[in-house]
């Protein structure tokens, strides 16, 4: 049912940067294709079936003079079923872009992280790098179920580095993502099993520190601005 | 003298597949194959649930010492999912028998009308039973449970490894991905131990 003033939003799996086989022997070909044909492709036909659902005007109860409370309902359940999703596909779309393949020096590539504003910053929160993957991985590893390990940016409050879990595909709110990881059981499982410690030592030969650095800069920017805003407007209230 | 008290409350694996005969250890985990692959039941059990076991062992032994109560607060959500895990899967194994054990089959009794009363068929209820296990975002279990309340049989999830604790459990299915990942999609219902969740449902609607 389309409303022409407002056209039903439509979402499309995003391609992945580099091939399937690219983060071998990291992460393996058919994890990343069953991940990004089977799990991703999930979320984003999830999405438009529920857009579809959710352009259905709500059904009115004439006699009682309300939204029909069995209507009413469904979309409760269709939101809930909506925020699941999204938030799946957009974990996803930041974990694929978040990911590269295996360079010896991160030119181009993933694996290592070089020196600037970034490494500075993961310096001043953490100590070191090690210290920073240590936290990183005991954080990551304690999520009871399925869930996401975030090295973010709060660019609210502090604009520090803190390292954040989610849970299932709850995403990021009030923090800017610098790295994302799955660690829902399908991200490692058929390669690693039941060894997450594995998949997370690996995992980091493949993470796109050029990425993370833009993605920084472009928190670093954002909580710059909304400090400026919030210094300027300071002074008109009390 | 106390640490050999202490030891004999520690958890086990209920010893579901150790052998009645010696030179039977390793068959068991095969046994429901094609259904759930030997893999999954060897992983599942000896890795997985193993885990829990040490992690509730470890965490009982860490409250039991502290005398603190902020400690133990805070070992609330280990004891929580390494019991609930413990307990899950301790259930799980039970109510799963191989295909030539009657696995799968649901003969005539007080469960099957009880099925048929509450979802109108059986099939009904395993159709009802997938849409509501699919629709868990995230890890945890589905679950056949009676209602004490209502006296009826209802289908429950719980996320993670929370225990059912609002109902009793009939027949449990474990939806974290490890389960059933090496074998996508795998048709449990054809080894559901329908004996072994009558004998609960009799014993829970008494």
């Amino acid at each position: 049912m389309d409303d022409q003033c407002h056209p039903i939003p439509h979402y499309t799996l995003p391609r992945l940067p580099y091939a399937y086989d690219a983060l071998e022997p990291y992460i393996s070909k058919e994890i990343m294709e069953l991940h990004h044909l089977k799990h991703h492709q999930g979320y984003v036909d999830a999405l438009n079936k529920i857009e579809v659902e959710l352009a259905k005007p709500p059904t009115f109860d004439y006699y009682a003079g309300r939204q029909d409370p069995e209507d009413l309902q469904d979309r409760i359940v269709l939101q809930a079923a909506f925020f699941f999703n999204i938030g799946g596909h957009v974990n996803h779309s930041l974990f694929w872009k978040n990911l590269a393949p295996h360079t010896k020096d991160g030119v181009n590539g993933g694996g290592v992280l070089r020196e600037g504003s970034l490494e500075e910053a993961i310096v001043q929160y953490f100590g070191c790098f090690d210290r920073f993957k240590k936290t990183f991985d005991s954080a990551t590893l304690g999520i009871q179920g399925s869930g996401w390990g975030w090295l973010v940016r709060l660019n609210l409050s502090t604009g520090g580095l803190e390292i954040v879990t989610t849970v299932n595909q709850d995403r990021l709110l009030a923090h800017f993502p610098i790295i994302g990881v799955d660690i829902w059981e399908h991200a490692y499982y058929l390669q690693y099993k039941n060894v997450k410690a594995e998949y997370l030592e690996n995992i980091w030969n493949v993470i796109n520190f050029e990425e993370a650095q833009m993605r920084f800069d472009e928190a670093k920017k954002l909580y710059e601005e909304g400090r400026k805003k919030s210094e300027a407007g300071s002074g008109s209230d009390v | 003298m106390l640490s050999i008290a202490r030891n004999s409350l520690r958890h086990t694996i209920n010893r579901m597949f150790v052998a009645r005969s010696a030179h039977q250890v390793e068959w068991t985990f095969q046994a429901l194959e094609p259904h759930i692959s030997e893999q999954i039941m060897k992983l599942h059990y000896t890795k997985h649930h193993q885990t829990y076991v040490n992690g509730l062992n470890a965490a009982e032994e860490a409250y039991a010492k502290t005398p603190s109560t902020k400690e133990k607060i805070a070992l609330q959500s280990a004891l929580k999912f390494n019991g609930g895990g413990h307990i899950n899967h301790s259930l799980f194994w039970k109510n799963l028998s191989p295909v030539n054990e009657d696995g799968g089959k649901l003969s005539q009794g007080p469960l099957k009308d009880a099925l048929e009363r509450d979802f109108g068929s059986v099939d009904e209820f395993k159709k009802r039973f997938n849409a509501a296990t699919a629709a868990i975002q995230g890890s945890g279990w589905g679950w056949l449970g009676y209602n004490p309340a209502t006296q009826k049989l209802e289908i429950v999830t719980t996320p993670n490894q929370d225990p059912l604790i609002s109902h009793a459990p009939i027949i449990g299915v474990d939806i974290w991905e490890h389960a059933f990942y090496l074998q996508y999609l795998n048709a449990i219902w054809n080894v559901i131990n329908f004996k072994e969740a009558e004998h609960r449902f009799l014993e829970a609607a008494e």
